[in-house]
């Protein structure tokens, strides 16, 4: 099957699910049903295309399939930052109220946080992107433990405000931000653009795409921040799911058999509006929000990095 | 032209390479010997911008390495490792065709898959091609390496170890594919090599580094010598002429 009608098969499902979620079990207010899941489906697409897309860059630059951005705790930094919030200004500032300004110092500190961990990496020579993965597992584990700290001394009515954005949540999805997440995710594509030709041959290695003329230090950098803000976009949105990411990509890669970034790319990012859409589909109809999209997503990715962990033949 | 001058490289307090300055000779071979730790290799990723270097200056063609624009590099002067492993799943074709990147910045032109069907000829790989890299054995791979390499289509091409791991057949082959470079194209071929045989029987200037240091440089015929090689590998190595061909014995 050629790969572009492969595509086509997951954008029609894509966007039959996103249909279905919209038109059916609507009841008699069709004229707020409709608005409120269209902005829903909005946030869904947006955070599944960004996690999508971030772990496509972040795999290629790692030049492993089994890693999530998640590992070099972006997520936790943004728990840090929004504990740390609360836990100095008290849950009624204006700071944690006003999400947007929240949102954008958030996203701010994530790309600084991106870019010292890279500041690291190629201080010295010899360092391998593993040591730039070490060190961002070990901050990431510093800053949950911070985060813990911080949240057993508070007091409990602020920890639930805490607690409520520590779980990804597709139900109470942080609708204020979206036409600001729009913007930046905008913004990132265009800018990321320039870098599209480069993920195919940096999939090589290091070595090889030297070699092939890409100007690695620049480009990797570059490509390290548009993780960053992609990943600060979703989480800010519905919370850490990176996992979804790995799951995602890497069925996109058993599917559509390519090394062509401008195929996985977008096959990786319908997979995954697939995946929230179907599995928010589940949740709201079948199990009628007795579980939730993140629980069915973990299970689901969990069950898989073991088949991936497991599986001795390496083929896609 | 490739010159090399007073470059140093130190990991921590110890030198790898230690204030080397030659120049390798236009449209030749040259081979790069000496013992294990030699600095041969790292010398060779740093004229190929893979490592900097400490000091010294690398100029190729008349200008500085580390001041170049990458891309236009790469279409002068291109490298290949000693080992090449790659997470994806590419046929031998779409690898031969990444080396053509430097060119066409990933949208092949005809012109640009020309060169990779010539290259895939070079090196004998039409029937297979079209299979995957993983099926491949390790001889078929490095031969695919190559014709990538030959694809990228650079007056300089360098090659770390390209026998390693080859059995007699395809590093001959491996080594006549070098001397038909040079010859019909005009390519300069930089190789680290440690058989001195092959080095002697193929390449028309050797570099032989020791610590770090050259020791000896010269054309082949003035390296492939009792005294010189036992200054560069202490060893007494006796050599003996078979069809004209100088043969170093050092089995026992």
């Amino acid at each position: 099957m050629h790969k572009n009608i492969k595509m086509g098969i997951l954008a029609a499902i894509a966007v039959i699910l996103i249909l279905v979620f919209l038109f059916t079990d609507m009841g008699n207010y069709w004229g707020y049903v409709i608005p409120n899941r269209s902005i829903k489906i909005l946030a869904l697409v947006l955070t599944g295309a960004a996690i999508a897309f971030s772990t496509v860059v972040f795999q290629t630059i790692t030049n492993n399939r089994i890693l999530t951005p998640g590992i070099i705790g972006l997520d936790s930094l943004y728990m840090l930052i929004q504990t740390f919030l609360i836990f100095v200004f008290g849950s009624t500032d204006l700071t944690v109220m006003n999400k947007s300004v929240n949102f954008l110092v958030s996203v701010g500190l994530m790309v600084l946080f991106a870019g010292l961990l890279y500041q690291f990496l190629f201080k010295r020579e010899g360092q391998n992107i593993y040591f730039l993965l070490l060190v961002g597992l070990v901050m990431g584990t510093l800053f949950q433990s911070f985060s813990s700290f911080m949240q057993v001394i508070i007091d409990p009515n602020e920890f639930q405000i805490i607690q409520d954005r520590m779980f990804a949540s597709f139900n109470n999805i942080n609708t204020d931000l979206l036409m600001l997440s729009i913007v930046l995710m905008l913004a990132v594509s265009i800018y990321f653009f320039r870098f599209v030709k480069f993920l195919d041959v940096l999939s090589l290695g290091k070595e090889q795409a030297i070699n092939l003329g890409v100007d690695y230090n620049y480009v990797v950098k570059r490509l390290l921040i548009v993780v960053a803000i992609l990943i600060s976009i979703s989480t800010a949105l519905v919370g850490p799911i990176t996992f979804l990411g790995l799951l995602v990509v890497n069925v996109a890669y058993q599917f559509i058999k390519t090394y062509q970034h401008s195929y996985l790319i977008f096959s990786s990012i319908l997979i995954s509006i697939i995946a929230l859409v179907g599995g928010l589909l589940i949740v709201e109809r079948v199990f009628t929000f007795s579980t939730t999209l993140s629980v069915i997503i973990n299970f689901i990715g969990g069950a898989y990095f073991i088949y991936l962990l497991l599986k001795e033949n390496k083929s896609w | 032209m490739v010159e090399v001058r007073n470059v140093s490289k130190q990991y921590g307090n110890k030198y790898v390479v230690e204030n080397v300055s030659l120049e390798i000779p236009k449209g030749k071979i040259t081979s790069f010997i000496g013992p294990n730790g030699a600095g041969k290799s790292t010398l060779l990723s740093m004229i190929a911008r893979l490592t900097t270097k400490d000091s010294g200056q690398i100029l190729i063609d008349g200008m500085e390495v580390s001041k170049c624009k990458s891309n236009e590099l790469s279409k002068k002067i291109s490298i290949l490792k000693q080992s090449n492993h790659i997470n994806i799943r590419l046929t031998i074709r779409e690898l031969v065709s990444f080396g053509r990147f430097p060119y066409s910045q990933g949208r092949l032109t005809k012109e640009d898959w020309m060169f990779v069907d010539e290259a895939i000829e070079y090196m004998e790989l039409g029937d297979i091609q079209d299979k995957f890299l993983d099926q491949l054995s390790g001889g078929q791979q490095q031969r695919a390496y190559i014709a990538m390499v030959i694809a990228q289509n650079t007056e300089y091409i360098l090659l770390d170890e390209p026998l390693n791991n080859l059995d007699m057949k395809h590093s001959v082959q491996i080594m006549k594919v070098l001397s038909r470079l040079t010859e019909e194209l005009g390519k300069t071929v930089v190789i680290v090599i440690h058989d001195i045989n092959f080095a002697s029987c193929y390449s028309d200037y050797i570099v032989a580094l020791k610590e770090g240091k050259v020791v000896h440089e010269g054309p082949t015929d003035a390296i492939i010598s009792q005294p010189a090689l036992k200054d560069i590998y202490d060893m007494d190595i006796s050599i003996e002429n078979i069809n004209d061909n100088r043969i170093c014995v050092y089995y026992a």
